[in-house]
């Protein structure tokens, strides 16, 4: 546990001693505000956030890997994880360590839109069980996008290589439940096939929790990931020290 | 303290280490020689649990560096050869990490803070960032983090590399103080610093053991300086 606790500290902290964090709020909350406005959200006139939320998943896409580019990328370029792995520390408990670190950030930048929500709120009466649920959603997508951030982090020394692959495999998880993709596996897929590829990307589980239907699917969906990945990120650090 | 049996570790074709097997006893000052590439920071590695070995096995206070790492690693101070640290942070910060790793809390951590700060000599650069600290204070405050528990083992890869005459002394005298109730492993290429304060060298080339023994004995034996024993045994052997 002290472990644990020693890497998240400090991992939450350097967000903080580098420009890195200030960068990341003033581009994620520009872009984010940019976008909801350009989609009209004061011309829809509906009291709910629902053209706010909806660029998120787009706007991760880019956004989560930049946060997560670095986080063993970087250790591993200037040599510190010889340090953090001749600590008494589990791998476990360091990549757990770093990567909920880094999703307390993105929850920061997250809860930093709040005068959106308050806006809406003053505007009008906002199903704030929405909200909370919507909410939640783009909490649980930043988690998942993180997870696959951490484990191309791990794969390559390189922090653009980690980013590129994670940007890629973001998108992938992304689009796949698009319905552009979705119409054109259509073409040559069985309809089972093509459901199947919708329930395994973001977009799906993502759009259904915005709904305000909270669903044991779409939370363990990202649970699972989220699991699944880091973990994958535990075993890729833990064969490195295999040579 | 330090028991290595038969530890092997290869990276791809190349053979980095060999089969090497010794023991270390409290009290023992142990250089660690051979020339660059004979394998002697992938022991260090090895025993710092950091790198897993291919065959063999190592134990260190009787814990086995395979089944109990984090014991191995709470009962190790390990200075690596490039130093890693965290650049963004201060000194201070720094330390004071390692102490949250190591659990180390309250009045014990402000005692441990205190005495090693001084013992290293980095009080004037506490609150400074370590990227901008010169190479010989960067050391130091690696020295620092490897003392910070008080271990009963520590494990110095080139500790003395890049500092100036001045530190270099510094810091021969406190590996003499603390000689007496410890066992430490030093690496180094600075034979005089084996004379200084090795009270045994081994000599490794090509991940095996060539030599074992006191500086003394060694020169004795040869009948000429430690320089000139090193390159009689690491060339003859090697070629």
């Amino acid at each position: 546990m002290q472990g644990f606790l020693a890497v998240f500290k400090r991992e939450f902290k350097s967000y903080f001693t580098t420009p890195l964090a200030y960068v990341f709020l003033v581009v994620y909350l520009f872009f984010s505000g940019y976008l909801a406005f350009k989609d009209g959200f004061f011309e829809s006139r509906q009291a709910d956030m629902m053209i706010f939320f909806v660029n998120m998943p787009l706007l991760f896409v880019f956004l989560v890997p930049a946060a997560a580019m670095r986080l063993w990328a970087e250790e591993k370029k200037t040599g510190s994880i010889e340090l953090l792995f001749t600590l008494p520390i589990t791998v476990m408990q360091a990549v757990l360590g770093k990567f909920l670190a880094a999703w307390l950030f993105l929850i920061v930048a997250i809860s930093l839109t709040f005068p959106m929500a308050l806006t809406v709120c003053y505007l009008g009466k906002p199903d704030l069980g929405l909200m909370a649920a919507e909410y939640l959603a783009t909490i649980l997508m930043a988690g998942g996008f993180l997870a696959v951030g951490c484990f191309f982090s791990a794969v390559s020394n390189n922090q653009v290589i980690s980013f590129v692959l994670s940007v890629v495999a973001c998108s992938v998880l992304v689009f796949a439940g698009m319905p552009t993709t979705m119409n054109y596996l259509s073409t040559f897929l069985p309809a089972g096939a093509v459901n199947t590829v919708g329930l395994m990307s973001f977009q799906e589980h993502f759009e259904s929790i915005l709904r305000g239907v909270l669903e044991f699917k779409d939370i363990s969906y990202f649970i699972i990931l989220i699991a699944g990945w880091i973990a994958a990120c535990g075993a890729v650090l833990d064969e490195r020290r295999a040579g | 303290m330090i028991k290595i049996k038969e530890l092997r570790k290869s990276f791809g074709p190349i053979v980095a280490v060999d089969g090497v097997s010794f023991e270390v006893e409290k009290g023992q000052v142990l250089g660690f020689l051979g020339p660059n590439g004979a394998g002697k920071s992938t022991v260090m590695r090895m025993l710092a649990c950091f790198l897993r070995p291919d065959g063999g096995t190592a134990s260190i206070c009787g814990y086995d560096i395979i089944k109990n790492p984090i014991q191995v690693r709470q009962n190790i101070g390990y200075l690596a050869e490039n130093v890693p640290s965290y650049s963004d942070m201060t000194a201070g910060a720094f330390l004071n990490f390692v102490c949250d790793a190591r659990g180390l809390e309250g009045k014990r951590r402000k005692d441990a803070l205190d005495k090693t700060v001084a013992m290293c000599h980095i009080e004037s650069v506490y609150h400074q960032t370590i990227e901008t600290l010169s190479k010989g204070y960067k050391r130091r405050v690696g020295l620092a983090q490897a003392l910070i528990h008080e271990p009963p083992v520590l494990i110095l890869d080139e500790p003395t590399d890049g500092l100036d005459p001045n530190q270099k002394h510094e810091v021969r005298l406190l590996i003499e103080n603390m000689a007496k109730e410890k066992c430490i492993v030093i690496s180094t290429h600075i034979l005089e610093e084996v004379e200084g304060v090795c009270n045994r060298a081994i000599i490794i080339s090509k991940g095996k053991i060539l030599a074992d023994s006191t500086p003394e004995k060694l020169k004795a034996e040869y009948n000429c300086t430690l320089d000139e024993v090193f390159r009689k045994i690491t060339a003859h052997k090697v070629a």
